[in-house]
């Protein structure tokens, strides 16, 4: 069940009239639990004990600031594809075991089904939307192309961050050490030696670049 | 026991960037108030609406108990919110302490490594099935253990340490960190604490409803590792289901001080047999004075085991038990 606001996706910036609006479906979503209107910096003065966050936060996102309103208990997965428009992160298991959310924070692989999205404030979240660098493929989505890595490819975009982030702490990997990096993602049409290749494919392309 | 798995319903979310904000908020909150560290234990349980509480006290932005530092004496100190990625590819943990970067190396996946921290996987709940999926268990608060009756399923469950809850302790780290004498410091508004690492796990005997001696508004911020035996050997298996991605279904943890041929001084702990990591004592005492080889490990094994029970479906631990320890005496290296 999404709440409210959630379901209104906002690819661009806010007009005061979508932002009130917002603000308001926020309080009614919460008024069950007797947090009516505190949800916003903006309306809420009295939101000022040390370190209580406010709900209208700015995140980098691909390169790009977005400014986005996120109830607290949002995890960074939904922000991204139910706020920002952001659907090649996918959503699998939502418990941090299926890889499919994988996603990079500062560099490094998370799950973004479990991480709140308040906590990612100030920090460099990449998804897989934010590879391509003027019109040109990563090295990691080429390698996709050139083995046909994935059958039904509901878990590749979580895979390529994966190998994204394997690849920056081990370049050169074997066959073994990539499994072992990529342990952290499941395929459920058990297409695991289609996906190694891709990886080394991946390794090899990005040693060529680099 | 309809558990409901969607939206995590709301709470109040602080971001302190001080200890003392941190504990402030613990204490006002009381037992509402909710420290959220990587977060892997937490959000399965406000997933499925099991814990719901008032606040969330994220420490992600207290900086002071990130980060590995030189400690006194020569040891180390790691501050609890460090990555498990972080402890097991850190220079110094690799080259004096091999057996923490090992244990912390061998944690769930890369993804979990990265953001779960060395403090939550040492203070991480039970996974107990019954009692993560709703069961009013005496885990719980209840009065009845839904895992250690005629027909459940317990194959992951205690053969050791049972008091009414059979649970076991999950964490790669912990018979680790007790193994290497380490020490829990733990800060709450009326100043700080240490705990050895031995007497910061507690059994269900000592209070069924905790996995350590924290209370509410206690919070763990650093464990501190005392300068390493010189020249040690030491061993760490974790064994699971799968080669990866898995908890543990028994591991040990040892550091052998050899002298002359002879075992000087050891530590032995097994985890994941009992609601705590275990440190073999008898083992320690017996093996001392003996050559670290086959005869010592095998009679090792059989002191290890010595008073387990097995449940219905857990009886393989018992066996799994004596073969890691002896294993963790003949081929420490």
């Amino acid at each position: 069940m999404l709440q409210p606001e959630v379901i209104q996706a906002r690819r661009g910036g806010f007009t005061r009239r979508k932002f009130i609006k917002g603000v308001v479906a926020a309080g009614a979503t919460a008024s069950a639990a007797g947090y009516l209107f505190r949800g916003s910096g903006a309306l809420s003065p009295f939101l000022t004990a040390q370190g209580a966050v406010e709900r209208l936060v700015t995140l980098n996102v691909n390169g790009q600031q977005r400014r986005v309103e996120v109830p607290r208990q949002e995890t960074l997965a939904m922000t991204l594809r139910y706020q920002l428009g952001l659907t090649g992160t996918k959503l699998g298991c939502d418990r941090a075991e299926c890889g499919a959310c994988t996603l990079l924070i500062d560099g490094v692989t998370h799950y973004g089904c479990s991480i709140l999205t308040h906590t990612v404030r100030g920090r460099e979240v990449t998804t897989i939307e934010g590879l391509e660098r003027n019109g040109e493929m990563h090295p990691v989505q080429q390698a996709v192309l050139d083995e046909g890595g994935f059958q039904c490819a509901f878990c590749a975009p979580g895979f390529v961050m994966s190998m994204v982030g394997m690849l920056d702490r081990n370049p050169n990997p074997t066959r073994e050490e990539a499994a072992e990096l990529l342990a952290g993602n499941l395929c459920r049409c058990g297409d695991y030696d289609k996906i190694l290749n891709t990886a080394m494919r991946a390794a090899e392309l990005s040693g060529a670049r680099a | 026991m309809a558990v409901i798995r969607d939206m995590i319903p709301p709470f109040e979310l602080y971001q302190p960037a001080e200890i003392d904000d941190a504990l402030r908020l613990m204490d006002q909150y009381g037992d509402q108030g909710w420290v959220l560290a990587g977060g892997l234990d937490t959000f399965d349980w406000f997933k499925d609406r099991i814990k719901r509480p008032q606040a969330v006290i994220d420490l992600a932005a207290v900086e002071e108990i990130r980060g590995i530092a030189a400690g006194a004496d020569g040891g180390l100190e790691i501050g609890a919110m460090t990555s498990l990625t972080d402890v097991a590819d850190h220079a110094d943990v690799q080259g004096r302490y091999p057996l923490l970067a090992e244990a912390a190396g061998l944690v769930a996946t890369p993804q979990i490594r990265n953001q779960g921290t060395l403090g939550g996987n040492i203070v991480q709940d039970t996974r107990c099935w019954y009692y993560r999926s709703g069961w009013p268990c005496y885990r719980a608060g209840g009065n009845i253990c839904y895992a250690a009756t005629a027909r459940s399923m317990n194959r992951e469950h205690c053969i050791v340490g049972a008091s009414r809850c059979v649970a076991v302790n999950p964490s790669d780290t912990a018979p680790a960190l007790v193994a290497l004498d380490a020490e829990m410091v733990v800060a709450s508004s009326s100043g700080e604490r240490t705990f050895p690492a031995a007497d910061f796990f507690i059994g269900p005997d000592i209070d069924i409803e905790r996995m350590t001696v924290l209370e509410p508004g206690d919070l763990l911020t650093r464990i501190a590792l005392p300068a390493p035996w010189e020249g040690a050997r030491w061993y760490f298996e974790k064994i699971r289901d799968r080669k990866s991605w898995d908890f543990s279904l028994v591991s040990v943890a040892s550091m052998l001080r050899v002298e002359g041929g002879a075992i000087a001084d050891a530590r032995i702990v097994v985890n994941s047999i009992a609601p705590f990591p275990v440190r073999m004592t008898a083992v320690e005492t017996a093996i001392r004075g003996r050559e670290p080889n086959e005869e010592t490990g095998q009679l090792a094994g059989e002191i290890a085991i010595e008073g387990a029970r097995a449940l219905r479906h857990n009886d393989y631990k018992i066996a799994l038990t004596r073969n890691l320890v002896k294993r963790s005496i003949r081929d420490a290296a």
